[in-house]
């Protein structure tokens, strides 16, 4: 089973899964290169005179062999022939662009530079230590020495190779355009690629000191970028998503995070059995655990087992729950009173909806709801394993929440999402996603998150709470919806009772968003070893829609805003949706910000603190602000587009949940009362 | 969902009483709240008053499960017992069997108990007795009919089934999608 994730004791690895994936590709490939192309193949011929320079002469043609051969030692044959060339293009930019170590002292300087006979894994060491200064990290390091050492052993063959692969190492450069081109054809060694990663983020964290002369920072990132998605086999956007999330020291480690699997996580079913008696009944059957975390009291991390973990008898009687580690916390944050009314919006499998149980003590009422039927079998069996009561199992779409039943005292989503914190999970996410995706997704939830507060009853004398969570790490799907619910709903932010993980950002390119998204959490799985994940608690303070005509109008225009961001990226099917919700809102667009303030102020009235105001009023007006630089060109286009477009495209896209919601939202109020009575009846 | 008629309610019951005996009253009569059988598709479910008012909100169609499922009512209208009651009828149970160790799993798999892996059995239990299994550290396990009287099975040979199997907490993996 998984694999225990400890940064301070890293096992060692061997060039891994990764160098093995492209075995042979290369060979393949020069069968299918014709003579045309193949030149990149024939080392030194006269033709690719073009693009290396005559060096002054010293040079001999077989002279990076024995460098090669050495390093090759321990890689397949097969890969050779590239990496030699590979080896030998380096060495080619070194006579064109570098401007130490001429050619013909290659070796005196690798040896000057360094002083004293460094080994090059010693003067790999060294810089690593100063990497490690800068960067404040600590993962990863051993690994790279490992790496170095195979390295250095495979070196100590033969003296010559040392200097060529210091002089490598000592500094790092950007290909040139002719490397890159070639690069396109044959794929790169990916030891070398990692090294190049390596190199380049140390580059990028001292900009000042270490780049070379006349290269933009952003090249230096494309080729990043570049490289790992080669490396990793992510996709190009989410790359680039992530690399605005995450400070590039951290990225790799998150990256590297995701080849490994979380530790697998049982919870303890406090309903049937506690946790010491449950522990000493897997030890009995050979498996090794131990508490997850002073966090938790239900938590068990297992490290390995000689039975599986999913069919002990225990497991069997419902003593515990195979439950990731990240999925205890919205359960947590939520933080359920006995005898609540608690509605779990998307429940399946059924591990928080038991948790939230367990946390109940089989009291009060559950209503665990899923879209997806098939899913919720899994959702009843958990239930009935697990011994849990006081549960109602429906089979909804969330967004007719409301509709079918309201009045809880708390509410979990646990929106559907893109999953980019759990590619460790799922590796299919680091290529199938695109911004079509997260836009996509991100519009469910907002419409999701707005079912779910107007579920809640805020008069509730105990509770009033909504925790909102994804297992997805974009701002997107995150700070992104939180701020809008609170820009729509009668809800604030309220700590979420977790005393770790990181806080929401509040500011993220473009967008700027509710100071108190500082309460909200996030969780990472190179930092908290558990999926990536994240938390947001709400509270809600009244239950009245802020003024109804004016509220709608605002959801449209974000609602707008949200897909044109998806337009500017090519988005056809999101394109027909926002410029139709432009249409609509066309109408008036002067008006647009006046009746976003207004809305506010409404709001505002109705909200109990004045401390609050305030600050609202601050974000309204930066809100209103970044609307207008936001909406003023685009709805001018999309006025341009005409309306045939707009009606075609209208047609074509389905007609929308949210529009039937929004006025039945509305009535539903007044409705309410009466439909109950029916229903007694 | 619906209540149940007097003929399911009398088929039902005649069912339970073969594992809890007169228990059943407890079932019924319980001092922390009113508890009734209610049916849903064919599917007998156990739950307390309040949950089964909030249960009127859903239609019939969306609604999936509600409380316990004890069992269900087949086409020719006889009851079959689930293994999610197991949780009501372990407590109440009259007659009980524990399985060595060694025959959990066997037992876990679908298979009759045999001899061999017989550990206690209640004193004068009658042939064709329900009974519901433990594990040596008394944990239910499921349920059965005993195949063999208490005092026939300390002669019986090791390799004889003494209780019959029908059904165990191995379902909930092996028969997950039938539950409901």
């Amino acid at each position: 089973m998984g694999r225990k994730l400890d940064p301070t004791n890293k096992v060692k690895r061997g060039p891994g899964k990764k160098a093995k994936k492209q075995h042979g590709a290369e060979v393949e490939l020069a069968k299918f290169i014709t003579d045309g192309e193949a030149f990149y193949l024939v080392r030194f011929s006269d033709e690719n005179s073009k693009w290396l320079k005559p060096t002054k002469g010293k040079r001999k043609l077989p002279e990076p062999e024995s460098g090669d051969e050495s390093e090759e030692l321990w890689e397949d044959e097969d890969d050779e022939e590239v990496e030699e060339e590979q080896q030998l293009d380096d060495d080619d930019d070194d006579e064109m662009v570098d401007d130490y170590g001429t050619l013909g002292s290659e070796d005196e300087a690798g040896e000057d530079s360094d002083g004293d006979d460094l080994l090059p894994i010693e003067k790999a060491a060294k810089k690593e230590k100063k990497l490690k200064d800068s960067m404040d990290l600590e993962s990863d390091e051993e690994e790279d020495d490992d790496e170095e050492e195979q390295k250095s052993n495979a070196d100590v063959d033969e003296d010559g190779t040392i200097q060529t692969n210091a002089e490598d190492m000592d500094k790092f450069r950007l290909p040139t355009a002719e490397e890159s081109e070639k690069e396109g054809v044959l794929s790169l060694d990916l030891k070398t690629v990692y090294q190049r990663i390596k190199d380049n983020i140390d580059v990028l964290c001292n900009f000042s000191s270490k780049r070379e002369e006349g290269k933009d920072r952003v090249e230096y990132l494309a080729l990043l970028r570049k490289d790992l998605c080669t490396y990793y086999s992510y996709n190009e956007f989410l790359v680039e998503k992530l690399m605005d999330l995450f400070p590039l020291s951290e990225l790799v480690d998150f990256l590297e995070a995701n080849e490994i699997h979380r530790p697998v996580t049982i919870r303890t079913n406090t309903l049937k059995a506690r946790r010491r008696d449950l522990a000493q009944a897997l030890i009995n059957r050979g498996v090794n655990l131990d508490p997850l975390g002073k966090w938790t009291k239900v938590g068990l991390v297992i490290f390995d087992s000689s039975v599986p973990i999913g069919a002990t008898p225990e497991y069997l009687a419902g003593h515990y729950m195979l439950q990731g580690a990240s999925s205890f916390l919205p359960v947590m944050a939520l933080s359920p009173q006995e005898g609540e009314l608690v509605l779990d919006m998307s429940s399946a499998p059924g591990g928080k909806t038991t948790y939230i149980a367990q946390l109940m003590r089989n009291t009060g009422v559950i209503v665990a709801n899923d879209a997806n039927k098939e899913r919720l079998k899994s959702v009843v069996g958990n239930i009935h394993r697990l011994g849990v009561t006081n549960t109602v199992v429906c089979n909804y779409d969330g967004r007719q929440f409301p509709k079918v039943m309201g009045g809880f005292d708390r509410v979990l989503l646990d929106a559907p999402c893109s999953g980019t914190g759990v590619i460790a999970k799922d590796p299919a996410v680091k290529t199938s996603k695109d911004e079509v995706d997260i836009q996509r997704s991100a519009h469910l939830q907002k419409e999701l998150i707005l079912s779910a507060i107007d579920s809640v009853n805020a008069a509730s004398p105990t509770g009033g709470y909504l925790v909102y969570c994804t297992c997805s790490i974009t701002v997107e799907e995150n700070e992104w919806v939180v701020d809008y619910a609170l820009k729509k709903r009668n809800v604030k932010l309220v700590p979420t009772g977790l005393d770790f993980g990181k806080e929401g950002f509040t500011s993220f390119k473009q967008f700027r968003f509710h100071p108190s998204l500082r309460l909200t959490r996030r969780f990472y799985p190179h930092s908290h070893n558990m999926d990536g994940f994240f938390v947001a608690k709400f509270k809600k303070f009244s239950n009245v829609i802020p003024s109804a005509a004016a509220g709608k109008g605002d959801e449209k225009t974000d609602v707008a805003e949200a897909t044109e961001a998806a337009d500017s990226d090519k988005a056809s099917q999101t394109k027909a949706d926002g410029s139709k919700q432009n249409a609509k809102t066309n109408g008036a667009p002067a008006k647009k910000s006046g009746n976003l303030k207004s809305a506010e102020k409404k709001d505002l009235k109705a909200g109990p603190k004045k401390a609050k105001i305030a600050r609202m009023e601050v974000k309204t007006e930066k809100g209103t602000e970044v609307k207008k630089s936001f909406s003023g060109p685009k709805v001018s286009t999309a006025n341009k587009g005409g309306s045939k477009f707009e009606k075609k495209q209208g047609k074509k896209t389905k007609p929308s949940m949210k529009n039937k919601n929004r006025t039945g939202k509305n009535k539903f109020k007044k409705m309410k009362p009466k439909w109950q009575k029916q229903n007694k009846k | 969902m619906r209540p149940l008629t007097e003929e399911e309610t009398k088929v039902m019951f005649e069912k339970l009483s073969k594992y809890i005996g007169e228990n059943i009253k407890l079932l019924v009569d319980r001092p922390d709240g009113t508890y009734c059988f209610r049916l849903h598709q064919d599917r007998v479910y156990y739950m307390s008053e309040k949950i089964l008012k909030l249960a009127t909100n859903f239609s019939r169609d969306k609604l999936i499960s509600v409380g316990t499922c004890f069992g269900k009512f087949t086409k020719t209208t006889k009851f079959r017992l689930h293994v999610t009651a197991l949780d009501f009828l372990a407590p109440y149970a009259k007659f009980k069997v524990w399985v060595k160790p060694g025959a959990e799993q066997s037992f876990l798999y679908g298979n009759h108990v045999l001899k061999s892996g017989l550990g206690r059995i209640t004193e004068n239990t009658m042939q064709y007795q329900g009974v519901v299994v433990y594990s040596m550290a008394d944990v239910p396990l499921g349920f059965g009919v005993a195949a063999k009287s208490t005092q026939e099975c300390r002669r019986v040979d090791p390799m004889s089934i003494v209780v019959f199997h029908q059904a165990d907490v191995g379902e909930f993996i092996r028969n997950e999608d039938t539950l409901t």
